[in-house]
């Protein structure tokens, strides 16, 4: 019973690292029907920008609040900039384009950022500060979570009920439904889709990045390369719960995150992604729009 | 038709007559490995080692009265794109190949050289079928097999450490995936000891809790790992995180000072074997200080290897007196070489004579040998 305990927790923990990274997409997506595949550079970006600024802040002999909080804003607005940017210079241009080509163009984008961080910065493993302190707690809790563990489960927790409520009731989320139900029309109701469509790139971009930088403490390594992976697992997640909903992208992201771990503990850990994508073929059988995604009516 | 059949045929022998000048002008030394991506400190060593020899023969002079001319490519430790590089080096026309770097890379690369007659010869490739199938004539390599690192690695564990339960995890690549098959085959012979865990890991994915609660309660005392020190350190690290105290030890894929930069203070007492010491060899003392002198900084890994390699295979080129790849091998079998490695030949599958491995702990900092 222990075991089955321990193995929920590290599979809640997985799965909510995978939902902080999944939110970006699934918004991207529920507005203009984009995959950003560049998203997983986007977390790479904002990881790299976190662990600049809280090495510089530690030389300087900042607090470790200070430093954690200074990193995170950093980091979120370095990651919205970039994510603005990439929306402007990939996206933005191929709007009406046939949807393979900003498909492509994404893929390019995602590509182009990994080989730029790998010149600017290193291609070397860095060590990543441990920015979330490992507090002792008391013996039978202590291996089976960590603090870590349980600030990244409460981030994404409380970013989803944010952007859950920014949807739902604020005059930008009701911008952005019109936007995502029918684009021409907002526009004729005078949204300035544009506007709309960068406001859910740099939200996109800023969990992201703030996800960046909780994982990279949680681990304690990064390099150019470590948004790939990530980025693949947080889109099947996405896809898993239903591309566009955003409670559908943390439950997706839970469901991965538990499934890879109890394969892991009761079958082998050679066998984690088979498990992993079996279910994704598995729920995308019966249930093509997800669990929690609305089945859409094609326009015609 | 005739005509332009004709026009064909000299276009394609004026094009590839001036290429035919220049195979002999100089002796074409290539050097194929990781020189980017994640991989890259266990490749720019080699490329480093090259340089300092083939300029310090070329200022001598050169080989059989020819300078020797580098060609470096790069296969990011990727067998799809090292077959690329074997294919760019062999259409250039290169006679001899330090590298590849990486088993999977090197094992892709090969059939390429050996179609083209091509030596080649690796600081790192420590899959054991490299050698012992026979299958690549060609290749050669200064660095021993995994088999025997595995040996190392088993003998300690059981002898000195005295270890009767041990958890294997490796990462599924050729090199992770063949260390920790013959640790297995060799703690299972031993009758000593008991395999209580067998398991791959996926490299980079963003968490190993579930494997580190899996060791734990498998009742392991150590851990075993084969692979490289990205995941190494992302283990151990998840291992002290949830207290498990259980001893690591790995391969030569570890035992390099960036593990210990990234896992910090989590890698203290970790275990992993790695070529025999050889820093008070005169020759490695005088091939850092030219690293010193050259580039400013220490050599990474694997940079003895592959300085020595690049003396053996030019020692063999003027004692074979051409490059042709029985002569070399023959050169390579019975000429002694003294490289900073010690003083090595190479027996009839390739493995060089005279390198070994011995056990290192992290103590304060770096890796000691024991």
């Amino acid at each position: 019973m222990d075991y089955f305990i321990e193995l929920l927790f590290s599979g809640l923990s997985r799965g909510a690292i995978y939902a902080l990274i999944a939110l970006g997409y699934t918004m991207v997506y529920g507005i203009i029907g984009l995959i950003n595949f560049a998203h997983g550079e986007i977390y790479m970006i904002g990881a790299f920008t976190s662990f600049i600024v809280a090495t510089v802040l530690s030389i300087y002999g900042f607090p470790l609040l200070a430093i954690v909080a200074l990193a995170g804003v950093a980091a979120a607005i370095w990651a919205a900039s970039y994510g603005l940017t990439i929306e402007k210079i990939a996206y933005k241009p191929l709007r009406h384009a046939p949807r393979l080509s900003p498909l492509i163009s994404a893929i390019g984008m995602s590509i182009f950022l990994q080989n730029y961080v790998l010149l600017a910065q290193t291609s070397d493993f860095l060590p990543f500060p441990e920015l979330i302190p490992e507090f002792a707690f008391m013996e039978p809790v202590a291996h089976i979570v960590g603090s870590s563990d349980l600030v990244i489960l409460v981030t994404t927790a409380v970013a989803m009920l944010i952007l859950t409520y920014v949807i739902k009731f604020t005059r930008l989320g009701k911008a952005m439904r019109a936007t995502a139900q029918d684009r021409t029309m907002a526009m004729l109701v005078g949204i300035n889709v544009n506007n709309i469509i960068s406001a859910t790139f740099i939200i996109g971009s800023a969990l992201a990045a703030i996800g960046g930088l909780l994982i990279a403490s949680h681990i304690g390594q990064i390099n150019f390369y470590i948004g790939f992976l990530a980025g693949i697992k947080a889109f099947t997640a996405a896809v898993l719960g239903g591309i566009g909903s955003i409670p559908g992208a943390v439950l997706g992201s839970l469901i991965l995150g538990l499934t890879e771990s109890f394969a892991t503990g009761y079958v082998s850990s050679d066998y984690e992604d088979v498990f992993a994508f079996s279910l994704l073929v598995l729920i995308l059988l019966f249930k093509p729009s997800g669990l929690l995604g609305k089945a859409e009516t094609q326009k015609v | 038709m005739k005509k332009v059949f004709v026009a064909a045929t000299a276009i394609c022998v004026a094009l590839s007559a001036p290429l035919m000048v220049s195979a002999n002008d100089t002796i074409k030394f290539g050097v194929a490995g990781a020189h980017s991506g994640d991989l890259a400190s266990y490749g720019l060593p080699s490329v480093n080692a090259a340089k300092l020899v083939i300029d310090k023969v070329n200022a001598n002079g050169g080989i059989n009265g020819k300078q020797i001319e580098l060609l470096v490519e790069d296969d990011v430790c990727k067998p799809e794109v090292a077959t690329n590089t074997a294919t760019k080096l062999v259409s250039d026309g290169v006679d001899v190949v330090l590298g590849h770097i990486c088993s999977g890379a090197t094992k892709a690369a090969l059939p390429i050289y050996k179609d083209a007659g091509v030596l080649v010869m690796s600081p790192s490739a420590t899959n054991p079928a490299l050698t012992q199938s026979g299958d690549y004539p060609n290749f050669a390599r200064t660095i021993a097999p995994d088999d025997a690192q595995a040996q190392v690695d088993v003998e300690f564990a059981l002898n000195t450490l005295g270890y009767t339960k041990i958890a294997i995890v490796h990462d599924k690549g050729d090199y992770g995936k063949g260390f920790a098959e013959f640790a297995k085959k060799f703690l299972e012979e031993s009758g000593k000891a008991e395999v209580v865990l067998f398991e791959g890991v996926t490299p980079g994915a963003v968490d190993y809790s579930a494997v580190v609660q899996k060791v734990k309660r498998s009742g392991a005392e150590a851990v075993m790992f084969g692979g490289y020190h990205p995941e190494a350190s992302k283990i151990i690290s998840m291992m002290r995180k949830k207290r498990l105290k259980a001893d690591f030890i790995s391969d030569d894929g570890v035992k390099d000072n960036t593990f210990i930069k990234v896992a910090g203070k989590n890698s203290e007492g970790a275990y992993a074997s790695g070529p025999k010491d050889t820093t008070s060899n005169p020759l490695s003392i005088q091939a850092v200080k030219e690293h010193k002198e050259a580039f400013g900084s220490d050599p990474g890994a694997f940079f003895e290897n592959a300085y020595s390699a690049t003396l053996a295979m030019l020692n063999a080129i003027e004692k074979a007196g051409s490059t042709d790849l029985d002569a070399l091998k023959k050169a390579l079998q019975t000429e002694k070489v003294d490289t900073p490695v010690g003083s090595i030949y190479f027996d009839e599958k390739g493995d060089a004579i005279g390198v070994g491995f011995s056990v290192y702990q992290v103590q304060n900092g770096e890796f000691v040998e024991l």
